[in-house]
C-alpha cells in the first residue's frame, strides 16, 4: 500500500535555481527507501517537500491515507542547547501539548531506545556527536511516527559511530513497522541498509533509476551487498566497484 | 586559585593606588579642595552617611526603575522585529534615531512634556531611553539567531508562533539578551545621573545633585565620596547582571561555562 506519491514535483528558489524538475517516485507503508544522488541535485529539498515543510511549484505530493505522523531528523542533531537530553526528546510532546508526566515517559522511552539510557540529563554539549545523533532520533521516535525522514543523518559522523547507527535505525524500523525515506550519498549506507534505492540525477533532480534491492544483505560484505552496490554505482554513473 | 586571584589583584591595586593617593596628598600638601586624601573622603563618606544614603536611594530607584522599563519595551519592540520583517523596516530607523541623539539634548523637552512636578517619571523615562538600545538591538540578534530547521521540526509538530517564540526564539536570545541588558543596566544609571543634572537643583535628590551641590559648597570630599557611591552602583549593577547570566547559562552556554 503506497503511503507516499509524488508526482511530477518541480521546485525553483526565490534566486532561480531549480532544485527539482519532474520528480516523480512513491513510497509504500513499511519500506526503506534511501534517496540516493550527488551534492546539490535536491535530495533535501524533496524531503522537505515530502515533510510539508516546502510547497512545490508544481506537481502533487500526497499521502492516500491521511498525512501521518512524521518524525524528521536533520543532517546536523539540531538540538537545543539549553535544554537536556529529556528536554529535547520531549520537544514533539511539548509542542502537541501532551502532560508533562506522559511526555517524560515517552520520551525517555525513547532515549532508552537509542541506547541513552543515563543520559536524560545530559545536556547537548556534554555528549559526543553520535550521541548527539542518537537524541535527535530519539526526539524523532518520541512522537511515535508512521514515517521517519532523514536527511543524511550520519554524514558528519565517523565511520564506526555511522556503523552503529545504521544497525539501530535497521532495528527501530523493524520493531516499529516505520516507513523509512533516508536521504544519503553514501553508495554503502544505501545498498546496505534501504529496500529500494532512488537514484537521483543531478540538479535539476528527478529519479533516474529505482532499484529494488535483492534480500539477503545480511551484513555489509555479504555478496548481495556488494552486489546491490555495483548496481547502484552503475545507476549513478560511478565506475563499478570491484 | 584562580577565583581568589581574581578578588585579591584588582584588591590589591586598590590599596596601592589608595596609599600613593594618600601618601601624595600628605607629602605634597594638597589642599583639600582640589584632591582630599582617601581618609578625608572616607571620613565625609560617614559624616555625610544618611543623607548620601537617602540620595543613593533615589538615584537606584530610577536606574532600576528605568532599566525594568527598558528591557520591557525592548523585548517587546525586538519580539515584534522578530515577528514582522515590516515592523522591523518601518520602526528601526526610529529606534537608531533614540540612540543616536545625545540625551542631554532631549532630556530638558521631556522635564517639560512631563512635569518638573513628576520629576522622578522624568528622569525615569530619561534614564530608560538611555538604556533601551543596546537590550533592543542584541535582542533581536538574537532572536533572529533561531536555528532554522529547529523552527522547521516546530512547524512539523503543528508548534503556534507562540510555541516558537517561547520555546526556540527566547531561549536562542538568551545569551544575546542579557549581553545588552549589561550594558543597558549600567547605561541606565549613567542615564539616571544625566537627567539629575539636567533637573538640576530643588527639584533632584539623587547622588547627582548630591555631586553638584557639594561643587558648589566646595566640599570636595563629599563630591568624591557620592562619586565613589555611584561608581559601586554601576559595578554592583553589572555584577548583578553577571550573576544573572552566570545563573542562566551556565550549563550549556560557552560564554558561562568554566566562568
Amino acid at each position: 500500500m503506497t503511503l507516499l506519491t509524488l508526482s511530477q514535483v518541480r521546485k525553483a528558489f526565490p534566486n532561480g535555481t531549480v532544485a527539482l524538475d519532474g520528480l516523480s517516485f512513491g513510497v509504500g507503508q513499511g519500506e526503506f527507501v534511501s534517496l540516493l544522488g550527488p551534492s546539490g541535485c535536491g535530495k533535501s529539498t524533496a524531503l522537505r517537500l515530502a515533510a510539508g515543510l516546502l510547497e512545490p511549484d508544481s506537481g502533487t505530493i500526497d499521502y492516500p491515507d491521511a498525512k501521518p505522523q512524521i518524525g524528521f531528523v536533520f543532517q546536523e542533531p539540531t538540538l537545543m542547547p539549553w535544554a537536556d537530553a529529556l528536554a529535547n526528546a520531549r520537544l514533539p510532546l511539548d509542542l502537541k501539548r501532551v502532560p508533562r508526566a506522559d511526555a517524560d515517559a515517552q520520551a525517555q522511552a525513547a532515549l532508552a531506545r537509542v541506547g541513552l539510557e543515563g543520559f536524560e540529563h545530559a545536556y547537548p554539549r556534554e555528549l559526543s556527536g553520535g550521541m548527539k545523533m542518537r537524541v535527535s532520533i530519539a526526539r524523532a521516535l518520541a512522537a511515535r511516527p508512521k514515517l521517519l525522514l532523514l536527511d543524511e543523518p550520519f554524514a558528519a559522523l565517523d565511520e564506526i559511530t555511522r556503523t552503529g547507527l545504521g544497525e539501530d535505525l535497521l532495528r527501530l524500523w523493524r520493531e516499529d513497522g516505520l516507513t523509512i525515506l533516508f536521504v544519503t550519498h553514501s553508495v554503502s549506507e544505501s545498498s546496505y541498509l534501504s529496500q529500494r534505492v532512488l537514484v537521483m540525477t543531478p540538479r535539476p533532480g528527478r529519479v533516474s533509476a529505482d532499484i529494488v534491492l535483492a534480500a539477503g544483505r545480511d551484513t555489509r560484505l555479504s555478496p548481495s551487498t556488494i552486489e546491490a552496490q555495483r548496481n547502484i554505482s552503475n545507476a549513478l554513473g560511478l565506475a563499478a566497484i570491484e | 586559585m584562580k577565583s581568589a586571584l581574581n578578588i585579591i589583584l584588582p584588591l590589591l591595586v586598590a590599596a596601592t593606588v589608595l596609599g600613593a593617593w594618600e601618601w601624595a596628598v600628605t607629602h605634597w600638601q594638597v589642599p583639600v579642595y582640589v584632591l582630599p586624601a582617601p581618609s578625608a573622603i572616607a571620613a565625609a563618606f560617614a559624616g555625610n552617611f544618611s543623607s548620601l544614603m537617602g540620595s543613593w536611594l533615589s538615584t537606584i530607584a530610577v536606574t532600576i526603575l528605568a532599566f525594568f522599563f527598558a528591557t520591557l519595551a525592548a523585548v517587546s519592540l525586538a519580539i515584534l522585529f522578530s515577528e514582522s520583517r515590516m515592523a522591523e523596516r518601518a520602526l528601526y530607523p526610529y529606534a537608531i534615531t533614540i540612540q543616536v541623539t545625545p540625551v542631554v539634548a532631549i532630556a530638558p523637552l521631556i522635564l517639560i512634556w512631563v512635569g518638573y512636578d513628576r520629576v522622578t517619571t522624568a528622569e525615569t523615562l530619561i534614564a530608560a531611553i538611555v538604556a533601551f538600545f543596546p537590550i533592543l538591538s542584541n535582542a533581536t540578534l538574537g532572536l533572529k539567531s533561531a536555528n532554522f530547521d529547529l523552527i522547521d521540526l516546530a512547524h512539523l509538530y503543528g508548534a503556534s508562533r507562540w510555541q516558537v517564540l517561547l520555546r526556540i526564539r527566547l531561549p536562542t536570545a538568551l545569551p544575546n539578551l542579557l549581553a545588552g541588558m549589561k550594558t543597558g543596566g549600567g547605561l541606565a544609571l549613567i542615564g539616571a545621573v544625566v537627567a539629575e543634572f539636567v533637573a538640576g537643583s530643588g527639584t533632584a535628590t539623587g547622588l547627582a545633585w548630591r555631586i553638584i551641590e557639594s561643587g558648589n559648597r566646595l566640599e570636595i570630599a563629599t563630591l568624591f565620596a557620592a562619586l565613589a557611591l555611584l561608581a559601586a552602583t554601576g559595578i554592583l549593577i553589572f555584577a548583578a547582571l553577571s550573576l544573572l547570566e552566570w545563573a542562566l547559562l551556565r550549563r550549556w552556554h560557552e560564554s558561562a561555562i568554566g566562568a
